[in-house]
């Protein structure tokens, strides 16, 4: 009986390890696959073309990436620029002035936020964003506009990543030990002062790793953009201009990708680009929350 | 036992929560002299420290009655401005807690919040403040290095350094060498010695023999009240209550 | 002193500022869609499939969405279970959880965890064209499969270990196999794997990127795993731009049903995750 039991116990540890390490794998396997059929078109132009090329013309076989890398940072810089100093306000708020009765209603709201669905945004930009633009907005900025801009899918984002960076810099902001913020205090500092010149200090690398993950997330975010963005082949020049970032151009076209050569390999090139970024930024910032939990622990 | 006294106390009760932790405590401290408050753990030792600068007003649930005056004003008036009260006294923790910030930036923390001063205004400042807590000569050299790198003792000297920056009347320490090494210890007991010559200072501490080194007088603290109060010596050999002699029985034998 | 307390005021009220419009945008967001969705909400709209095409028929309503949405949650999230929850008790059982092995296994499951659907949907695509396997349910499911495992990896593996250490060395010493203490430990972290049921269901069944080129599309609801399926995130993307206002109005509607599931899924799994918080052990 004993033996049996071991064996079992050797078995399905094997088999474990098994799907663990295929699980894993699907990174790798990922990456490889996406790289294996950009080949194509990586062959007849070169990395340098199709990263700074704005020739995008897939009937000719010209793929220049360029507009859609532009759309893609042009929204995410107005998401960060719009989330960021609002979310670091609040988190303060949250964890410094507001009465834990207020807290305990708050603060479940920021995390449902988390939980609706991209396309949920998607529509409510489509249904609230895009004709606050077009008609209140941008009439002070511009000769004429549809609404449907970078500046609506920056604001859509922004919302969107409103939990992430909020949930992280709460956190930090909540391992500042009690006594450091005291010792402020007693040399005669406003709670503000103590906020903006110890609290701050002392969360800064919490705050750059929310960041950096809030902007991983917003590069890869699909739907909810594209729905809002006007989806233009061109690089945006003001805020009120239509873009086209990366993960749209993949869900737009595939379904005429099979039709066009290359066409596939150049929006699998695309996945690929988003991928590795998205995987550096990933690791950037996982590094930099693991460092701060080690120091803390100590 | 003072006339003029400095901090004064006057029934003051402050509750937490459902416990009340002091207990209509009314004590007088005297002028330019080091006060060591003592008690078993738990007794409100620290609560009646903290009471003194209003470092309790952030705590969850707290409510506070009576009056503790300073120089004859009531800190606890709802009119009064809690950094002008805060500045006046220096805090001391159990363990050093520096700013994220350079050596020179903690000591500066303090008068630039207050005011505008020159850069050479500075520089003068945080030099004698550092002499005057024994740092200078090993700090000269890197003032502009992250307060962290210093090693325990130093922090705590910083610490003390950085309070006496802002100027303080009275010098708050709690159980400010619990964490230190006895050589740190017997370094910050001199100064405390020292200061006394400026300023007023009251320690929590648990440690008898410290009291005696260091204090003039002792409060004796049990489950928030006051048991006795009076000069070192007296208090430590010749106990008038008896919870007082079972307390310092140990340390007397 | 003054400028001082005036700075102070000044931020203070910008920061209740912020805390509102963070705050209130969900209920912003949410009023939205009930604002447009409830007009369209008719006990038609969830028990008939759309006729005359989904993009410009004007009649039914989007069970086949509905339906469509359930399989393919349901599928990614029981397949997910399948794998997800050997590794987690890998993982924590069998690499002792905090060696280096184990932890670089949890930083490569939270990469995956930040890989976006798109990713998914298009490599999910690549797998569909090398195995000869159309826009269908099954695509959907495989590809939304591989987007839930890592969520459910790392939802089950922060569970286990709440499990206090020692009750596992003791279960240990008394001579049981990893297996059969992982057996133990899974049933007194049942709460917990709901939870991570919850979370993972949620995603799936809101994503849209993963099931765009793999699942497909249809009017009908799906009878077999190799045909297509409409799910609602699709169903809203698809119809919401149509000219046809019935049309639109499955979209809002479509937005509603699926604002509510999530929501009442989102609820849930913290209830839970705050219920079986307090029932640890201390």
């Amino acid at each position: 009986m004993q033996r049996f039991r071991l064996l079992k116990d050797k078995i399905l540890s094997k088999l474990m390890l098994v799907l663990t390490l295929a699980s894993v794998s699907v990174v790798l396997v990922v990456g490889i696959g996406l790289y294996y059929k950009s080949i194509p078109v990586l062959d007849k132009l070169s990395w340098w073309t199709l990263l700074s090329s704005s020739d995008w013309k897939p009937m000719k076989g010209l793929f220049g990436f360029f507009p859609f890398i532009m759309g893609t940072l042009w929204v995410t810089a107005i998401a960060i620029i719009i989330a960021l100093p609002l979310c670091l306000l609040t988190s303060f708020y949250i964890t410094e002035y507001a009465p834990s009765r207020i807290r305990k209603i708050l603060v479940p709201f920021v995390n449902l936020l988390s939980g609706i669905p991209p396309v949920i945004f998607g529509v409510w930009g489509v249904l609230f964003i895009i004709p606050l633009i077009q008609n209140h907005i941008a009439p002070h900025f511009v000769e004429f506009s549809t609404g449907y801009s970078v500046l609506a899918g920056g604001i859509v984002l922004a919302v969107m990543i409103f939990p992430l960076i909020v949930s992280i810099v709460c956190e930090v902001l909540n391992t500042i030990p009690r006594e450091l913020k005291d010792a402020s205090l007693s040399l005669g500092a406003t709670k503000w002062e103590t906020i903006k010149k110890v609290s701050f200090r002392k969360a800064k690398p919490g705050i750059i790793a929310a960041t950096v993950l809030a902007i991983s997330r917003a590069f890869g975010e699909t739907i909810a953009v594209l729905m809002v963005c006007g989806n233009n082949a061109v690089s945006p020049h003001s805020v009120f201009d239509p873009g086209y970032p990366l993960p749209a151009l993949i869900a737009n076209n595939y379904g005429e990708m099979l039709s066009i050569p290359m066409y596939e390999s150049a929006l699998m090139f695309a996945a690929l680009l988003l991928f590795i970024i998205i995987f550096l930024f990933n690791i950037i910032s996982r590094v930099i929350l693991a460092r701060l939990e080690r120091r803390l622990a100590i | 036992m003072t006339n003029n006294p400095h901090i004064s106390v006057q029934h003051l009760n402050v509750q937490i929560g459902n416990q009340q932790i002091l207990k209509d405590i009314s004590i007088n401290i005297p002028n330019k002299k080091v006060i060591s408050i003592i008690g078993p753990s738990g007794c409100g030792k620290t609560t009646l420290l903290k009471s003194f600068n209003r470092l309790l007003d952030d705590t969850a649930d707290v409510k506070i009655t009576g009056k503790v005056l300073v120089d004859g004003e009531n800190i606890y008036d709802p009119k009064a401005e809690v950094t002008h009260i805060r500045k006046k006294m220096g805090l001391l923790s159990q363990r050093p807690y520096p700013l994220p910030m350079s050596i020179y930036d903690n000591v500066a923390y303090g008068p630039r919040i207050h005011g505008n001063p020159k850069r050479s205004e500075l520089d003068e400042l945080v030099e004698t403040q550092l002499k005057a807590t024994g740092l200078w000569n090993e700090v000269k050299d890197r003032l502009h290095a992250p307060a962290t790198r210093l090693s325990i003792g130093q922090q705590q000297r910083l610490c003390l350094a950085r309070g006496l920056a802002v100027e303080p009347e009275i010098i708050l320490g709690d159980e400010s060498t619990s964490a230190l090494d006895p050589v740190s210890t017997s370094i910050i007991e001199d100064l405390f010695i020292n200061l006394k010559e400026k300023y007023t200072i009251v320690l929590v501490t648990h440690i008898l023999r410290q009291a005696r080194r260091v204090s003039d007088y002792i409060i004796f603290v049990y489950m928030g009240k006051i048991i006795e109060f009076g000069p070192t010596e007296e208090l430590l050999l010749n106990p008038q209550e008896e919870l007082t002699k079972e307390y310092v029985k140990g340390f007397i034998s | 002193m003054i400028r001082r307390k005036i700075e102070e005021n000044f931020f203070r009220i910008l920061m209740v500022l912020a805390t509102v419009i963070v705050a209130g945008s969900f209920f912003l967001i949410v009023g939205t869609i009930f604002y447009k969705g409830v007009p369209f909400m008719n006990l038609d709209m969830i028990t008939k499939i759309p006729g005359g095409g989904f993009y410009i028929g004007k009649e039914g309503g989007v069970l086949n969405a509905i339906v469509g949405s359930m399989y393919i949650a349901g599928g990614a999230t029981v397949l997910g279970l399948l794998i997800s929850v050997p590794v987690a008790i890998y993982i924590n059982m069998y690499l002792g959880g905090k060696s280096a092995l184990a932890n670089s296994l949890r930083i490569a499951f939270d990469v995956l965890f930040g890989i976006p659907s798109i990713v998914y949907g298009a490599f999910g695509f690549l797998i569909m064209v090398y195995f000869g396997i159309k826009a269908s349910l099954l695509g959907g499911i495989v590809a939304v499969t591989l987007l839930v495992i890592p969520i459910l990896v790392r939802t089950l593996d922060e569970v286990i270990r709440t499990v206090p250490h020692e009750l596992r060395d003791a279960s240990l010493s008394l001579g049981a196999t990893r297996w059969e203490m992982s057996k133990v430990i899974l049933r007194q972290i049942r709460p917990g794997i709901f939870t991570a049921i919850l979370l993972s269901f949620g995603r799936a069944i809101g994503d849209v990127a993963s099931v765009l080129f793999t699942a497909g599309f249809s009017d009908n609801i799906p009878t077999s795993l190799h045909q297509p399926a409409a799910t609602l995130p699709l169903a809203i993307f698809f119809q919401l731009g149509s000219p046809v206002e019935e049309v639109q109005g499955r979209a809002y509607a479509s937005a509603l049903i699926l604002t509510i599931v999530v929501l009442i899924i989102t609820i849930l799994s913290s209830m839970l995750s705050k219920r079986f918080s307090k029932n640890k052990i201390q």
